[in-house]
């Protein structure tokens, strides 16, 4: 065979898969952590997420540009975003079960007015084949990097920039840590909480926006397999930090090719094993890094989960 | 005074109530005109009817038997593999009052169907997949069709068309039927040339979008160059393949709108003919059997028209094979044939004809595939 690479197949499957797969992770988990940070849980991005790729998609088809979808899928997200925050505005609300309810919602929604576009195909975002270097197809395969991907790389460094060293990162995190302190310091927390988490919705829905316009590329409705849930967990996972989202996001995502990639090669035994392989992760690391003595490390202190 | 808060009064509301049912006796009646007893026919399936897939197969023949005159049609889609789909059947019964019900999906069976078929004697049961078997309630009957034919065909073109001589296959589950097409496919490739293997990805689920793209990339990545799959809704599949510059084969449905230079042909389903057949039946006060099955003669499958992309050869074998499969006692799976551990499944004279029931519950994958069943 021509281009037969044997066992070198899995590493560049997993770094393809972790370049293809990563990126509705790496969105969905920056949006998180910044409607965390504001001291808010948001459940509901997996809806967003479902709504946005049905969006996006539904736009793309509808006006023939990839990124008309995406702005749309972010707009969408954002109100989504913004229902969520206003509700929980008003006294005595519980994130949590909004969060959920909203999720309910936006699915739903997305599989309401995404029937007529099942059929259709949409153009694709653009990519770029970071891989001409290479005489391999698969190492040129696996080095297709799509725009959204670079985006979000940038989108999480100026996170932790904005958290670390701005004036905006700053009120956010104090309205994060205590409500009793921004009010003191004249902020209103309702207000940038709702903000943060309508900003935080517009991430999700163009990672939705990636599933369905870029990888897989397509509009059903079990395009999401609960991404949008597991990166709600991934920001637990990587401490409420942008950066270690990034790196979480791109685990994920190469776990996650490990079972194809192994049965190619002919390890055939036991794939259902391997395709457990992101959870079994995510329940080591955890494990790994838990202590019983102090609270987790990097939590905002408003969070109604770690109050 | 709690009377003038009412909207209607009772006397307005006998009156409507009187129109209303007047209405639906009119138009009842063209229907029962047509027809000496409406029938109302429900279909389940398993996902969106319109996935270029196994429920859109299903919803095309919802379709046709839509068109015959006195019988109204109702779907739902998206039901699970649960409990629900008992609560769907018993809705379209009681309150859509149906009498044939077709839950298309393979795991609708056992114990969902059997479950429910006792308690309305009165209703048909028919489903796609099942085996039927003595015993079971007599109101049930199971159908389906020879599609491991149409897979055999497809790997014909597939063995001409290959340049690595290495051919893909995207799986979801290792049940029987999904087996069969797997070695099908890699037996019609290697009625081209005995030198070909088939690589199969299972992904362990019916419809999984990102782990079917993963898939199709990690078999484009291996080196096969002509890819097909069994999963419920081939469009990532067949975009992803194409994507990768990929020969691609169907399945369940004609898929070529989403790879026209690249699709070859495909395996689909043909059951507008199958479901028009079996309700004209009904409606004619004949009984249907219990056990059905049929392929490529009997019209329960059929082929994609051929592509763009297929050489000369190759479809001169397509069509002499497709013809001799027409004629009816073809057997695919015949000896001396091993499976891919090494043990005889069956020696030199054996044969299993495309018919025999022994094939329903297969559970190998023959020399020259590689993968695993579990």
């Amino acid at each position: 065979m021509e281009h037969d690479i044997g066992l070198w197949a899995i590493p560049i499957a997993i770094l393809g898969g972790a370049i293809r797969v990563s990126t509705p992770f790496l969105f969905v988990s920056l949006g998180e952590v910044l409607t965390e940070r504001s001291g808010r849980i948001n459940l509901g991005l997996e809806g967003t997420l479902v709504f946005g790729a049905m969006a996006g998609y539904a736009t793309a088809v509808v006006t023939g540009s990839a990124w008309a979808g995406v702005i749309v899928a972010a707009l969408s997200g954002s109100l989504f975003g913004l229902l969520h925050g206003l509700i929980c505005s008003l006294p005595k609300v519980n994130d949590i079960a909004i969060g959920i309810a909203m999720m309910l919602f936006g699915t739903g929604l997305a599989f309401y007015f995404g029937k007529p576009f099942i059929q259709p195909v949409a153009p694709d975002l653009p990519a770029i084949p970071l891989g001409f270097w290479s005489d391999l197809p698969q190492l040129r395969a696996a080095l297709e990097v799509n725009v959204l991907f670079l985006i979000g790389i940038v989108l999480a460094l100026g996170m932790a920039w904005m958290f670390r060293a701005t004036r905006v990162g700053l009120i956010i995190r104090v309205v994060g840590d205590s409500t009793d302190a921004a009010r003191a310091m004249g902020l209103r927390p309702a207000l940038i909480r709702t903000l943060a988490t309508a900003t935080g919705g517009a991430f999700a829905g163009v990672g939705g926006a990636y599933l369905s316009l870029y990888y897989p590329g397509s509009w059903n409705e079990g395009i999401s397999s609960g991404q949008g849930l597991m990166a709600v967990a991934l920001v637990i996972f990587a401490r409420w930090n942008p950066i270690a989202c990034f790196g979480a996001a791109l685990l994920f995502g190469g776990a996650g090719a490990l079972g194809p990639a192994l049965q190619s090669v002919g390890v055939t035994q036991g794939y259902y094993l391997f395709y457990a392989a992101p959870y079994v992760l995510t329940l080591g690391v955890l494990i790994a890094i838990s202590s019983p003595n102090r609270a987790m490390t990097g939590a905002p202190g408003e969070l109604s989960i770690t109050k | 005074m709690t009377r003038r808060f009412l909207p209607l009064s009772r006397r307005r509301f006998l009156h409507s109530a009187a129109a209303l049912s007047g209405a639906t006796m009119v138009s009842g009646l063209p229907r029962l005109a047509h027809a000496a007893e409406p029938l109302t026919v429900g279909f389940i399936y398993v996902g969106p009817r319109d996935d270029y897939g196994y429920n859109q197969a299903h919803a095309e023949g919802a379709a046709a038997v839509k068109e015959i005159p006195g019988v109204t049609v109702v779907e739902e889609e998206n039901v699970p593999e649960t409990i629900d789909v008992q609560k769907s059947m018993e809705s379209m019964i009681n309150l859509d009052g149906a009498s044939l019900l077709f839950p298309t999906s393979f795991g609708y069976f056992d114990p969902h169907v059997l479950a429910v078929a006792p308690k309305y004697p009165d209703v048909r049961f028919e489903h796609a997949a099942g085996l039927w078997t003595e015993g079971m309630p007599e109101n049930v009957g199971s159908y389906f069709g020879y599609i491991g034919m149409g897979q055999f065909l497809n790997g014909i073109v597939a063995g001409h068309m290959t340049k690595s001589k290495k051919i893909g296959f995207v799986a979801a589950k290792p049940i029987p039927q999904v087996l069969l097409n797997i070695n099908s496919f890699l037996l019609g490739a290697r009625q081209v040339d005995p030198s070909i293997n088939c690589q199969v990805i299972f992904t362990g689920e019916w419809s999984l979008a990102v782990k079917e793209a993963e898939a199709t990339n990690a078999l484009a990545d291996a080196g096969c160059d002509v890819i097909t799959c069994h999963v419920d809704g081939p469009k990532v599949v067949i975009e992803t393949a194409a994507g990768r510059g990929c020969y691609v084969c169907g399945y369940h449905a004609d898929q070529s709108a989403l790879a026209p230079q690249l699709y070859l042909t495909g395996a689909e389903w043909n059951w507008a003919n199958v479901y028009t057949g079996m309700v004209n039946t009904i409606l004619d006060g004949g009984t249907l059997p219990n056990f059905m099955r049929g392929g490529l003669a009997e019209g329960y499958i059929k082929m994609s028209p051929l592509g763009p992309a297929v050489t000369d050869a190759a479809r001169a074998q397509f069509e002499s094979t497709k013809e001799v499969i027409m004629g009816g006692g073809y057997s695919v799976i015949k000896g001396p044939l091993n499976d891919n551990k090494g043990n005889v499944i069956l020696s030199e004279g054996q044969a299993l004809v495309e018919t025999d029931v022994a094939l329903e519950s297969m559970d190998y994958l023959v020399e020259g595939v590689i993968g695993s069943t579990s």
